[in-house]
Protein backbone atom coordinates (compact mmCIF):
# COMPACT_ATOMS: atom_id res chain seq x y z
CA UNK A 1 0.00 0.00 0.00
CA UNK A 2 1.24 2.99 -0.88
CA UNK A 3 -1.20 5.07 0.42
CA UNK A 4 -3.86 4.25 3.02
CA UNK A 5 -8.15 5.58 3.05
CA UNK A 6 -6.68 7.68 6.02
CA UNK A 7 -4.24 9.43 4.15
CA UNK A 8 -6.27 10.45 0.95
CA UNK A 9 -8.86 11.92 3.38
CA UNK A 10 -6.03 13.88 4.73
CA UNK A 11 -4.98 14.68 1.42
CA UNK A 12 -8.03 15.52 0.21
CA UNK A 13 -8.49 18.20 3.57
CA UNK A 14 -5.35 19.28 2.11
CA UNK A 15 -6.70 19.99 -1.25
CA UNK A 16 -10.23 21.41 0.32
CA UNK A 17 -12.39 18.71 -1.00
CA UNK A 18 -14.76 16.49 0.48
CA UNK A 19 -15.01 12.85 -0.36
CA UNK A 20 -17.96 10.36 0.20
CA UNK A 21 -16.84 7.02 1.74
CA UNK A 22 -17.31 5.06 -1.56
CA UNK A 23 -15.29 8.36 -3.55
CA UNK A 24 -12.30 7.88 -1.05
CA UNK A 25 -12.78 3.83 -1.52
CA UNK A 26 -12.25 3.84 -5.43
CA UNK A 27 -9.61 6.67 -5.13
CA UNK A 28 -7.44 5.38 -2.41
CA UNK A 29 -6.98 2.01 -4.83
CA UNK A 30 -6.70 4.57 -7.92
CA UNK A 31 -4.19 6.55 -6.45
CA UNK A 32 -2.41 3.43 -5.44
CA UNK A 33 -2.39 1.84 -8.70
CA UNK A 34 -1.10 5.51 -9.98
CA UNK A 35 1.63 5.76 -7.85
CA UNK A 36 2.57 2.12 -7.90
CA UNK A 37 3.68 2.84 -11.59
CA UNK A 38 5.69 6.50 -10.00
CA UNK A 39 7.77 4.26 -8.74
CA UNK A 40 9.55 3.80 -11.81
CA UNK A 41 11.43 6.51 -11.34
CA UNK A 42 13.11 5.13 -8.49
CA UNK A 43 15.46 3.53 -11.12
CA UNK A 44 16.76 6.79 -12.59
CA UNK A 45 19.98 7.98 -11.11
CA UNK A 46 19.27 11.45 -10.64
CA UNK A 47 22.34 12.46 -8.27
CA UNK A 48 23.61 15.81 -9.08
CA UNK A 49 20.73 16.52 -11.45
CA UNK A 50 19.58 19.78 -11.27
CA UNK A 51 15.48 19.93 -11.13
CA UNK A 52 14.11 21.86 -14.03
CA UNK A 53 11.15 24.23 -13.19
CA UNK A 54 10.93 25.74 -16.89
CA UNK A 55 11.64 24.48 -20.61
CA UNK A 56 12.44 27.66 -21.51
CA UNK A 57 14.68 29.70 -18.89
CA UNK A 58 14.07 33.47 -18.94
CA UNK A 59 15.87 35.58 -16.52
CA UNK A 60 14.54 38.56 -14.45
CA UNK A 61 11.23 39.11 -16.70
CA UNK A 62 10.99 42.81 -15.74
CA UNK A 63 8.34 45.90 -17.19
CA UNK A 64 8.82 49.65 -16.34
CA UNK A 65 6.49 50.13 -13.26
CA UNK A 66 3.77 51.64 -14.81
CA UNK A 67 0.05 52.08 -14.14
CA UNK A 68 -1.95 50.41 -16.73
CA UNK A 69 -6.29 50.31 -17.19
CA UNK A 70 -7.02 46.98 -15.08
CA UNK A 71 -10.47 45.37 -15.00
CA UNK A 72 -13.04 47.59 -12.97
CA UNK A 73 -14.61 47.12 -9.64
CA UNK A 74 -17.83 46.36 -11.31
CA UNK A 75 -16.74 44.15 -13.67
CA UNK A 76 -14.50 42.31 -11.43
CA UNK A 77 -17.44 41.10 -9.48
CA UNK A 78 -19.81 40.38 -12.38
CA UNK A 79 -19.40 36.62 -12.22
CA UNK A 80 -19.18 36.35 -8.20
CA UNK A 81 -21.12 34.10 -6.57
CA UNK A 82 -22.46 36.57 -4.35
CA UNK A 83 -20.81 39.91 -5.16
CA UNK A 84 -22.95 42.85 -3.34
CA UNK A 85 -21.95 46.10 -2.49
CA UNK A 86 -18.48 46.31 -3.93
CA UNK A 87 -17.32 42.74 -2.08
CA UNK A 88 -17.01 39.56 -2.28
CA UNK A 89 -19.60 37.87 -0.15
CA UNK A 90 -18.39 34.54 1.74
CA UNK A 91 -20.07 32.65 4.88
CA UNK A 92 -19.15 33.87 8.56
CA UNK A 93 -15.85 33.15 9.20
CA UNK A 94 -15.58 34.54 12.85
CA UNK A 95 -17.81 33.12 15.39
CA UNK B 1 -18.90 23.16 -53.83
CA UNK B 2 -19.81 23.36 -50.16
CA UNK B 3 -17.52 26.18 -48.66
CA UNK B 4 -17.14 24.66 -44.73
CA UNK B 5 -15.22 21.96 -46.65
CA UNK B 6 -12.05 24.10 -47.87
CA UNK B 7 -9.31 25.32 -46.48
CA UNK B 8 -8.28 29.11 -45.04
CA UNK B 9 -5.94 29.26 -48.05
CA UNK B 10 -8.71 28.21 -50.77
CA UNK B 11 -11.26 30.67 -48.99
CA UNK B 12 -8.73 33.60 -48.87
CA UNK B 13 -7.90 32.83 -52.86
CA UNK B 14 -11.85 33.37 -53.17
CA UNK B 15 -12.66 36.08 -50.66
CA UNK B 16 -9.80 38.19 -52.43
CA UNK B 17 -11.12 37.82 -55.88
CA UNK B 18 -15.22 38.67 -54.65
CA UNK B 19 -16.15 35.28 -55.91
CA UNK B 20 -17.66 34.23 -52.17
CA UNK B 21 -18.25 35.93 -49.38
CA UNK B 22 -17.72 35.51 -45.36
CA UNK B 23 -21.32 35.51 -45.51
CA UNK B 24 -21.72 32.38 -47.26
CA UNK B 25 -18.66 30.74 -45.76
CA UNK B 26 -20.48 31.55 -42.44
CA UNK B 27 -23.46 30.29 -43.20
CA UNK B 28 -22.42 27.46 -44.72
CA UNK B 29 -20.69 26.31 -41.44
CA UNK B 30 -23.71 26.51 -39.57
CA UNK B 31 -26.03 24.87 -42.11
CA UNK B 32 -23.20 21.58 -41.40
CA UNK B 33 -23.61 22.52 -37.82
CA UNK B 34 -27.04 22.17 -37.84
CA UNK B 35 -26.80 18.51 -39.86
CA UNK B 36 -23.99 17.03 -38.07
CA UNK B 37 -23.41 18.32 -34.92
CA UNK B 38 -26.17 16.14 -32.83
CA UNK B 39 -24.01 13.06 -34.08
CA UNK B 40 -20.54 14.74 -33.42
CA UNK B 41 -20.99 17.56 -30.23
CA UNK B 42 -18.10 19.77 -30.99
CA UNK B 43 -19.47 22.63 -29.46
CA UNK B 44 -20.01 23.46 -25.79
CA UNK B 45 -21.18 27.16 -27.08
CA UNK B 46 -21.57 28.58 -30.77
CA UNK B 47 -22.31 32.12 -31.14
CA UNK B 48 -24.30 32.11 -34.70
CA UNK B 49 -25.54 35.76 -34.04
CA UNK B 50 -21.97 37.61 -33.41
CA UNK B 51 -20.33 35.36 -36.21
CA UNK B 52 -22.54 36.38 -38.70
CA UNK B 53 -22.23 39.87 -37.75
CA UNK B 54 -18.38 39.49 -37.94
CA UNK B 55 -18.77 38.02 -41.21
CA UNK B 56 -20.68 41.13 -42.63
CA UNK B 57 -17.99 43.21 -41.22
CA UNK B 58 -15.48 41.06 -42.47
CA UNK B 59 -17.23 41.26 -45.99
CA UNK B 60 -17.20 45.37 -45.44
CA UNK B 61 -13.77 45.37 -45.49
CA UNK B 62 -12.46 43.19 -47.79
CA UNK B 63 -14.63 45.43 -50.51
CA UNK B 64 -13.38 48.22 -49.35
CA UNK B 65 -9.78 46.94 -50.32
CA UNK B 66 -8.64 46.22 -46.42
CA UNK B 67 -8.65 43.41 -44.51
CA UNK B 68 -5.94 40.68 -42.32
CA UNK B 69 -4.72 37.43 -42.67
CA UNK B 70 -7.73 35.55 -41.13
CA UNK B 71 -10.69 38.29 -42.54
CA UNK B 72 -13.94 36.46 -43.20
CA UNK B 73 -12.38 33.06 -41.62
CA UNK B 74 -14.88 31.00 -39.44
CA UNK B 75 -12.39 29.74 -36.52
CA UNK B 76 -13.58 27.68 -33.72
CA UNK B 77 -12.26 28.35 -30.08
CA UNK B 78 -11.34 25.47 -27.12
CA UNK B 79 -13.13 26.49 -24.65
CA UNK B 80 -10.55 27.10 -22.55
CA UNK B 81 -9.55 30.40 -23.81
CA UNK B 82 -10.99 33.17 -22.88
CA UNK B 83 -13.65 35.01 -24.93
CA UNK B 84 -14.56 38.83 -23.61
CA UNK B 85 -18.66 38.70 -22.92
CA UNK B 86 -18.99 34.76 -24.35
CA UNK B 87 -18.90 32.12 -21.35
CA UNK B 88 -15.91 30.15 -21.33
CA UNK B 89 -16.61 26.55 -19.22
CA UNK B 90 -13.29 25.03 -19.00
CA UNK B 91 -15.87 22.00 -20.03
CA UNK B 92 -16.46 21.98 -16.16
CA UNK B 93 -19.28 22.41 -13.93
CA UNK B 94 -17.34 24.88 -11.64
CA UNK B 95 -17.08 27.35 -14.76
CA UNK B 96 -20.89 26.97 -16.29
CA UNK B 97 -21.69 30.25 -16.01
CA UNK B 98 -18.55 32.01 -16.20
CA UNK B 99 -18.40 35.14 -18.77
CA UNK B 100 -14.60 36.56 -19.43
CA UNK B 101 -14.29 40.07 -18.71
CA UNK B 102 -11.07 39.85 -21.37
CA UNK B 103 -10.21 38.17 -24.54
CA UNK B 104 -7.21 36.14 -24.37
CA UNK B 105 -4.39 37.70 -26.45
CA UNK B 106 -4.32 34.38 -29.35
CA UNK B 107 -8.23 35.32 -29.30
CA UNK B 108 -7.50 39.00 -29.56
CA UNK B 109 -5.27 38.46 -32.04
CA UNK B 110 -7.29 36.57 -33.89
CA UNK B 111 -9.72 39.33 -33.58
CA UNK B 112 -7.82 41.84 -35.04
CA UNK B 113 -6.72 39.48 -37.93
CA UNK B 114 -10.24 39.27 -38.90
CA UNK B 115 -11.46 35.79 -37.71
CA UNK B 116 -14.94 35.23 -37.25
CA UNK B 117 -15.60 32.83 -34.33
CA UNK B 118 -17.63 30.31 -34.33
CA UNK B 119 -18.19 28.91 -31.13
CA UNK B 120 -16.49 27.37 -28.16
CA UNK B 121 -15.31 23.73 -28.75
CA UNK B 122 -16.09 20.72 -26.17
CA UNK B 123 -12.81 19.73 -24.21
CA UNK B 124 -11.89 17.41 -21.10
CA UNK B 125 -12.60 19.20 -17.87
CA UNK B 126 -9.94 21.50 -17.33
CA UNK B 127 -8.17 20.01 -20.32
CA UNK B 128 -7.27 16.62 -18.23
CA UNK B 129 -8.00 14.00 -20.55
CA UNK B 130 -7.18 12.40 -23.51
CA UNK B 131 -10.97 11.72 -25.03
CA UNK B 132 -13.55 14.70 -24.38
CA UNK B 133 -15.11 12.34 -22.17
CA UNK B 134 -14.40 14.05 -18.54
CA UNK B 135 -16.26 17.36 -19.96
CA UNK B 136 -19.33 18.28 -17.76
CA UNK B 137 -21.23 18.92 -21.30
CA UNK B 138 -21.31 15.45 -22.40
CA UNK B 139 -18.80 13.51 -24.78
CA UNK B 140 -17.51 14.39 -27.96
CA UNK B 141 -18.03 11.63 -30.92
CA UNK B 142 -15.43 10.90 -33.27
CA UNK B 143 -16.44 12.07 -36.56
CA UNK B 144 -14.95 9.08 -38.49
CA UNK B 145 -16.67 6.45 -36.20
CA UNK B 146 -19.43 7.36 -33.56
CA UNK B 147 -18.43 5.05 -31.13
CA UNK B 148 -15.18 5.80 -30.90
CA UNK B 149 -13.57 9.25 -28.96
CA UNK B 150 -12.42 11.73 -30.93
CA UNK B 151 -9.18 11.85 -28.70
CA UNK B 152 -8.41 14.97 -26.02
CA UNK B 153 -8.12 17.17 -24.27
CA UNK B 154 -9.19 19.16 -27.20
CA UNK B 155 -11.52 16.48 -28.80
CA UNK B 156 -14.36 19.21 -29.77
CA UNK B 157 -11.73 21.17 -31.82
CA UNK B 158 -9.92 17.84 -33.42
CA UNK B 159 -13.70 17.06 -34.31
CA UNK B 160 -14.85 20.42 -35.54
CA UNK B 161 -12.35 20.60 -38.33
CA UNK B 162 -12.98 16.58 -39.18
CA UNK B 163 -16.53 17.14 -39.52
CA UNK B 164 -16.24 20.58 -41.36
CA UNK B 165 -17.73 22.22 -38.86
CA UNK B 166 -15.07 25.59 -39.10
CA UNK B 167 -12.56 25.98 -41.60
CA UNK B 168 -9.52 26.32 -38.65
CA UNK B 169 -9.57 26.00 -34.67
CA UNK B 170 -7.01 26.70 -31.62
CA UNK B 171 -6.64 23.89 -29.08
CA UNK B 172 -4.38 23.56 -26.00
CA UNK B 173 -1.50 20.99 -25.89
CA UNK B 174 -0.10 20.41 -21.82
CA UNK B 175 0.76 16.48 -22.58
CA UNK B 176 -0.35 15.90 -26.10
CA UNK B 177 -4.10 17.25 -26.15
CA UNK B 178 -3.51 18.56 -29.54
CA UNK B 179 -1.37 16.25 -31.36
CA UNK B 180 -3.41 13.58 -30.36
CA UNK B 181 -6.62 14.07 -31.19
CA UNK B 182 -5.51 15.71 -34.66
CA UNK B 183 -3.99 12.28 -35.13
CA UNK B 184 -7.16 10.01 -33.84
CA UNK B 185 -9.37 12.61 -36.16
CA UNK B 186 -7.21 12.80 -39.33
CA UNK B 187 -6.50 16.79 -39.54
CA UNK B 188 -2.87 18.86 -38.51
CA UNK B 189 -2.28 19.97 -35.00
CA UNK B 190 0.79 21.74 -33.89
CA UNK B 191 1.88 22.36 -30.67
CA UNK B 192 4.55 25.48 -30.54
CA UNK B 193 7.96 25.79 -28.73
CA UNK B 194 7.11 26.63 -24.65
CA UNK B 195 7.13 30.41 -24.54
CA UNK B 196 6.44 30.81 -28.39
CA UNK B 197 2.30 31.52 -27.90
CA UNK B 198 1.27 33.92 -25.35
CA UNK B 199 -0.65 32.43 -22.47
CA UNK B 200 -2.38 35.24 -21.06
CA UNK B 201 -6.11 34.71 -21.30
CA UNK B 202 -5.88 30.34 -21.43
CA UNK B 203 -7.08 28.87 -18.31
CA UNK B 204 -4.48 27.71 -16.63
CA UNK B 205 -3.66 23.85 -16.10
CA UNK B 206 0.10 23.01 -15.92
CA UNK B 207 2.06 25.96 -16.45
CA UNK B 208 5.06 24.78 -17.31
CA UNK B 209 3.80 22.38 -19.81
CA UNK B 210 0.87 24.52 -21.20
CA UNK B 211 0.69 25.58 -24.83
CA UNK B 212 -1.77 26.88 -27.67
CA UNK B 213 -1.75 26.16 -30.94
CA UNK B 214 -3.46 25.66 -34.29
CA UNK B 215 -5.75 22.44 -35.55
CA UNK B 216 -6.34 22.32 -39.22
CA UNK B 217 -7.31 20.86 -42.23
CA UNK B 218 -3.62 21.05 -43.70
CA UNK B 219 -0.59 21.81 -42.93
CA UNK B 220 -0.51 25.01 -44.94
CA UNK B 221 -3.58 26.62 -42.73
CA UNK B 222 -1.71 25.84 -40.13
CA UNK B 223 1.32 27.91 -41.02
CA UNK B 224 -1.42 30.60 -41.55
CA UNK B 225 -2.55 30.28 -37.97
CA UNK B 226 0.74 30.30 -36.85
CA UNK B 227 2.24 33.62 -38.15
CA UNK B 228 -1.07 35.55 -36.15
CA UNK B 229 -1.05 34.01 -32.91
CA UNK B 230 3.12 33.62 -32.39
CA UNK B 231 5.24 36.25 -30.66
CA UNK B 232 5.81 37.54 -27.32
CA UNK B 233 3.31 39.56 -24.79
CA UNK B 234 4.24 41.63 -21.98
CA UNK B 235 1.13 40.17 -19.90
CA UNK B 236 2.63 36.47 -20.33
CA UNK B 237 6.06 36.48 -18.61
CA UNK B 238 6.91 33.35 -20.14
CA UNK B 239 6.37 34.40 -23.38
CA UNK B 240 10.04 34.70 -25.61
CA UNK B 241 11.28 37.73 -27.12
CA UNK B 242 12.11 35.98 -29.73
CA UNK B 243 11.57 36.87 -34.01
CA UNK B 244 8.43 35.21 -35.36
CA UNK B 245 9.45 34.16 -38.85
CA UNK B 246 7.00 33.88 -41.61
CA UNK B 247 5.89 30.36 -41.53
CA UNK B 248 4.09 29.95 -44.94
CA UNK B 249 7.60 30.23 -46.29
CA UNK B 250 7.94 27.05 -44.88
CA UNK B 251 5.22 25.25 -47.15
CA UNK B 252 6.68 23.67 -50.59
CA UNK B 253 9.98 23.57 -49.64
CA UNK B 254 12.14 20.41 -50.21
CA UNK B 255 13.62 18.53 -47.55
CA UNK B 256 16.48 17.49 -49.77
CA UNK B 257 19.76 16.44 -47.00
CA UNK B 258 17.59 16.57 -43.79
CA UNK B 259 18.53 14.02 -41.28
CA UNK B 260 15.15 12.32 -39.67
CA UNK B 261 15.69 10.46 -36.21
CA UNK B 262 13.72 7.46 -35.25
CA UNK B 263 14.29 7.00 -31.54
CA UNK B 264 14.27 3.71 -31.06
CA UNK B 265 12.36 4.13 -27.45
CA UNK B 266 8.74 5.20 -29.56
CA UNK B 267 8.89 1.42 -31.89
CA UNK B 268 8.59 -0.70 -29.42
CA UNK B 269 5.69 -3.51 -27.96
CA UNK B 270 2.14 -2.06 -27.82
CA UNK B 271 2.30 0.30 -30.68
CA UNK B 272 -1.13 -0.62 -32.91
CA UNK B 273 0.77 -3.27 -36.22
CA UNK B 274 -1.35 -0.27 -38.65
CA UNK B 275 0.47 2.29 -37.39
CA UNK B 276 3.72 0.55 -37.16
CA UNK B 277 2.82 0.01 -40.91
CA UNK B 278 1.67 3.76 -41.91
CA UNK B 279 4.90 5.09 -40.27
CA UNK B 280 7.09 3.02 -42.47
CA UNK B 281 5.77 3.96 -45.50
CA UNK B 282 5.83 7.37 -44.46
CA UNK B 283 9.91 7.13 -43.42
CA UNK B 284 9.81 5.49 -46.96
CA UNK B 285 7.68 8.50 -48.41
CA UNK B 286 10.34 11.01 -46.90
CA UNK B 287 13.06 8.85 -47.59
CA UNK B 288 12.40 9.58 -51.44
CA UNK B 289 12.07 12.85 -50.99
CA UNK B 290 15.39 13.06 -50.05
CA UNK B 291 16.02 12.81 -46.60
CA UNK B 292 18.35 10.55 -44.41
CA UNK B 293 16.57 8.53 -41.69
CA UNK B 294 19.17 7.58 -39.04
CA UNK B 295 18.50 5.72 -35.51
CA UNK B 296 18.16 7.86 -32.18
CA UNK B 297 18.06 7.04 -28.88
CA UNK B 298 15.99 9.08 -26.49
CA UNK B 299 17.11 7.20 -23.40
CA UNK B 300 14.57 8.40 -20.56
CA UNK B 301 11.52 7.72 -22.74
CA UNK B 302 10.00 5.36 -20.50
CA UNK B 303 9.89 7.45 -17.43
CA UNK B 304 8.10 10.38 -19.30
CA UNK B 305 4.55 9.05 -18.74
CA UNK B 306 5.30 8.84 -14.83
CA UNK B 307 7.21 12.01 -14.52
CA UNK B 308 4.28 14.20 -16.84
CA UNK B 309 2.25 12.28 -14.20
CA UNK B 310 3.65 13.89 -11.15
CA UNK B 311 4.64 17.29 -12.64
CA UNK B 312 1.10 18.30 -14.21
CA UNK B 313 -1.28 17.47 -11.55
CA UNK B 314 1.25 18.71 -9.11
CA UNK B 315 1.00 21.76 -11.24
CA UNK B 316 -2.62 21.37 -11.17
CA UNK B 317 -3.31 21.07 -7.74
CA UNK B 318 -1.71 24.73 -6.82
CA UNK B 319 -3.42 26.42 -10.26
CA UNK B 320 -7.05 25.03 -9.20
CA UNK B 321 -7.17 26.11 -5.79
CA UNK B 322 -8.37 29.37 -7.03
CA UNK B 323 -11.65 27.94 -7.64
CA UNK B 324 -12.84 28.43 -4.09
CA UNK B 325 -16.41 29.58 -5.20
CA UNK B 326 -15.67 33.28 -3.90
CA UNK B 327 -14.40 35.77 -6.90
CA UNK B 328 -15.99 33.58 -9.99
CA UNK B 329 -17.61 30.40 -11.20
CA UNK B 330 -19.79 27.33 -8.93
CA UNK B 331 -20.82 28.08 -5.31
CA UNK B 332 -22.01 25.08 -3.11
CA UNK B 333 -25.16 26.44 -1.61
CA UNK B 334 -26.00 25.84 2.50
CA UNK B 335 -22.57 26.03 3.54
CA UNK B 336 -22.08 25.95 7.36
CA UNK B 337 -18.85 28.12 7.08
CA UNK B 338 -16.12 29.05 4.58
CA UNK B 339 -14.61 25.84 5.03
CA UNK B 340 -17.32 23.96 4.45
CA UNK B 341 -18.68 26.35 1.53
CA UNK B 342 -14.84 25.30 0.14
CA UNK B 343 -15.03 21.92 0.36
CA UNK B 344 -18.47 21.88 -0.95
CA UNK B 345 -17.93 23.93 -3.71
CA UNK B 346 -15.30 22.43 -5.05
CA UNK B 347 -16.48 18.44 -4.69
CA UNK B 348 -19.54 19.39 -6.26
CA UNK B 349 -17.49 21.95 -9.09
CA UNK B 350 -15.06 19.58 -9.89
CA UNK B 351 -15.77 15.93 -11.66
CA UNK B 352 -13.96 12.92 -10.95
CA UNK B 353 -10.52 13.18 -12.96
CA UNK B 354 -10.04 16.39 -12.35
CA UNK B 355 -10.28 15.71 -8.27
CA UNK B 356 -8.32 12.70 -9.00
CA UNK B 357 -5.24 14.57 -10.24
CA UNK B 358 -5.58 17.16 -7.86
CA UNK B 359 -5.47 14.52 -5.22
CA UNK B 360 -1.90 13.63 -7.23
CA UNK B 361 -0.67 16.98 -7.13
CA UNK B 362 -2.36 17.85 -3.81
CA UNK B 363 0.09 13.85 -2.31
CA UNK B 364 3.20 15.15 -4.55
CA UNK B 365 4.01 17.95 -2.93
CA UNK B 366 2.77 17.56 0.74
CA UNK B 367 5.56 17.60 3.45
CA UNK B 368 7.36 14.26 3.65
CA UNK B 369 6.24 13.26 -0.38
CA UNK B 370 8.00 16.67 -1.94
CA UNK B 371 11.03 15.11 -2.49
CA UNK B 372 10.25 11.76 -3.36
CA UNK B 373 8.07 12.51 -6.11
CA UNK B 374 7.93 15.91 -7.29
CA UNK B 375 11.74 17.17 -6.99
CA UNK B 376 12.45 13.68 -8.31
CA UNK B 377 9.90 13.95 -11.23
CA UNK B 378 11.76 17.62 -12.15
CA UNK B 379 15.18 16.08 -12.20
CA UNK B 380 13.98 13.18 -14.49
CA UNK B 381 12.30 15.95 -16.57
CA UNK B 382 15.48 17.58 -16.63
CA UNK B 383 17.37 14.30 -18.07
CA UNK B 384 14.53 14.08 -20.44
CA UNK B 385 15.02 17.73 -21.45
CA UNK B 386 19.08 16.72 -21.96
CA UNK B 387 18.23 13.48 -24.34
CA UNK B 388 16.89 15.83 -26.87
CA UNK B 389 19.30 18.61 -26.49
CA UNK B 390 21.91 15.30 -27.08
CA UNK B 391 19.58 14.06 -30.31
CA UNK B 392 18.95 17.59 -31.96
CA UNK B 393 22.78 17.22 -32.20
CA UNK B 394 22.12 14.62 -34.55
CA UNK B 395 19.03 14.76 -36.83
CA UNK B 396 17.27 18.36 -37.80
CA UNK B 397 13.81 16.52 -36.64
CA UNK B 398 12.17 13.32 -34.82
CA UNK B 399 9.92 11.32 -36.15
CA UNK B 400 7.58 8.78 -34.12
CA UNK B 401 3.79 7.31 -34.42
CA UNK B 402 1.06 10.34 -32.88
CA UNK B 403 -0.45 7.50 -30.63
CA UNK B 404 -0.10 4.13 -29.99
CA UNK B 405 -3.22 3.11 -30.89
CA UNK B 406 -6.36 4.42 -33.52
CA UNK B 407 -9.20 5.94 -31.67
CA UNK B 408 -10.24 3.46 -28.68
CA UNK B 409 -14.30 3.01 -27.95
CA UNK B 410 -16.34 5.55 -25.92
CA UNK B 411 -15.79 3.99 -22.40
CA UNK B 412 -12.93 1.95 -23.13
CA UNK B 413 -10.53 3.52 -20.57
CA UNK B 414 -12.96 5.56 -18.49
CA UNK B 415 -12.59 3.10 -15.40
CA UNK B 416 -9.06 2.82 -15.48
CA UNK B 417 -7.13 6.08 -15.28
CA UNK B 418 -3.51 4.51 -15.55
CA UNK B 419 -4.74 3.01 -19.15
CA UNK B 420 -5.81 6.46 -20.24
CA UNK B 421 -2.74 7.98 -18.83
CA UNK B 422 -0.75 5.65 -21.02
CA UNK B 423 -2.19 7.15 -24.09
CA UNK B 424 0.08 9.97 -24.09
CA UNK B 425 3.04 8.00 -24.29
CA UNK B 426 4.33 9.54 -27.14
CA UNK B 427 3.02 12.79 -27.03
CA UNK B 428 4.54 13.74 -23.59
CA UNK B 429 7.79 14.25 -24.23
CA UNK B 430 8.21 17.43 -26.20
CA UNK B 431 5.92 19.01 -23.57
CA UNK B 432 8.41 18.23 -20.53
CA UNK B 433 11.16 19.00 -23.11
CA UNK B 434 9.37 21.85 -24.51
CA UNK B 435 10.02 21.68 -27.58
CA UNK B 436 7.29 21.62 -30.55
CA UNK B 437 5.45 18.84 -32.10
CA UNK B 438 2.78 18.04 -34.99
CA UNK B 439 1.00 15.34 -35.84
CA UNK B 440 -0.26 15.28 -39.28
CA UNK B 441 -2.58 12.47 -41.05
CA UNK B 442 -0.68 9.42 -42.69
CA UNK B 443 -3.17 6.90 -43.49
CA UNK B 444 -5.82 4.94 -42.10
CA UNK B 445 -6.44 1.24 -41.09
CA UNK B 446 -8.57 -1.19 -42.59
CA UNK B 447 -11.36 -0.10 -40.43
CA UNK B 448 -11.25 3.47 -41.82
CA UNK B 449 -9.76 5.01 -38.60
CA UNK B 450 -7.30 8.19 -39.27
CA UNK B 451 -3.56 8.09 -37.91
CA UNK B 452 -1.24 10.99 -37.40
CA UNK B 453 2.67 10.77 -37.52
CA UNK B 454 4.24 13.32 -35.16
CA UNK B 455 7.54 15.32 -36.14
CA UNK B 456 9.36 17.12 -33.19
CA UNK B 457 11.88 20.17 -33.62
CA UNK B 458 14.02 22.01 -31.31
CA UNK B 459 13.07 24.80 -29.36
CA UNK B 460 11.56 27.44 -31.80
CA UNK B 461 12.06 24.96 -35.02
CA UNK B 462 8.61 25.18 -36.03
CA UNK B 463 9.22 26.24 -38.99
CA UNK B 464 11.00 22.68 -39.96
CA UNK B 465 8.18 21.06 -38.71
CA UNK B 466 5.77 22.88 -41.17
CA UNK B 467 8.33 22.36 -43.89
CA UNK B 468 8.71 18.46 -43.63
CA UNK B 469 4.96 18.31 -42.93
CA UNK B 470 3.94 20.13 -45.71
CA UNK B 471 6.52 18.27 -47.93
CA UNK B 472 5.30 14.75 -46.80
CA UNK B 473 1.43 15.82 -47.15
CA UNK B 474 1.62 16.67 -50.84
CA UNK B 475 4.13 13.68 -51.45
CA UNK B 476 2.23 11.13 -49.63
CA UNK B 477 -0.14 8.00 -51.66
CA UNK B 478 -2.31 7.65 -49.05
CA UNK B 479 -5.59 9.27 -50.68
CA UNK B 480 -7.13 12.27 -49.11
CA UNK B 481 -10.76 11.22 -47.17
CA UNK B 482 -13.43 13.21 -45.52
CA UNK B 483 -15.40 10.92 -42.88
CA UNK B 484 -19.32 10.24 -44.03
CA UNK B 485 -21.85 11.69 -41.75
Amino acid sequence: MKITAQEVGYVAHLARLDLGDEERGTLTSQLNNILMYMDILNGVDTEGTEPMTHAISLNNVLRDDEEEKSVGVEQALANAPDGDMGFFGVPKIIE
Amino acid sequence: MELNRLTIHELQEQLREGTLTSAEITESVYRRIASVEDRVHAYITLTEETALEQALAADRQIQEGGGGPLTGIPIALKDVLCTQGIRTTCGSRMLENFIPPYDATVVGKLRDAGAVFVGKTNMDEFAMGSSTETSYFGITRNPWDPDRIPGGSSGGSAAAIAADECIASLGTDTGGSIRQPSALCGVVGLKPTYGRVSRFGLVAFASSLDQIGPITKDVEDCAIMMNVICGHDPHDSTSVPVEVPDYRVCISRDIEGWTIGIPKEYFVEGIDPEIRAAVDTTIKTLEGLGARCRDISLPHTEYCVATYYIIAPSEASSNLARYDGVRYGFRAPDAENLLDMYKKTRSAGFGAEVKRRIMIGTYSLSSGYYDAYYKKASQVRALIRDDFDQAFTQCDVILTPATPTPAFRIGEKMDDPLQMYLCDIFTLSANLAGVPGISVPCGYTTGGLPLGVQFMANHFEEGKLLQIASAYESHSDHEKRKPEL
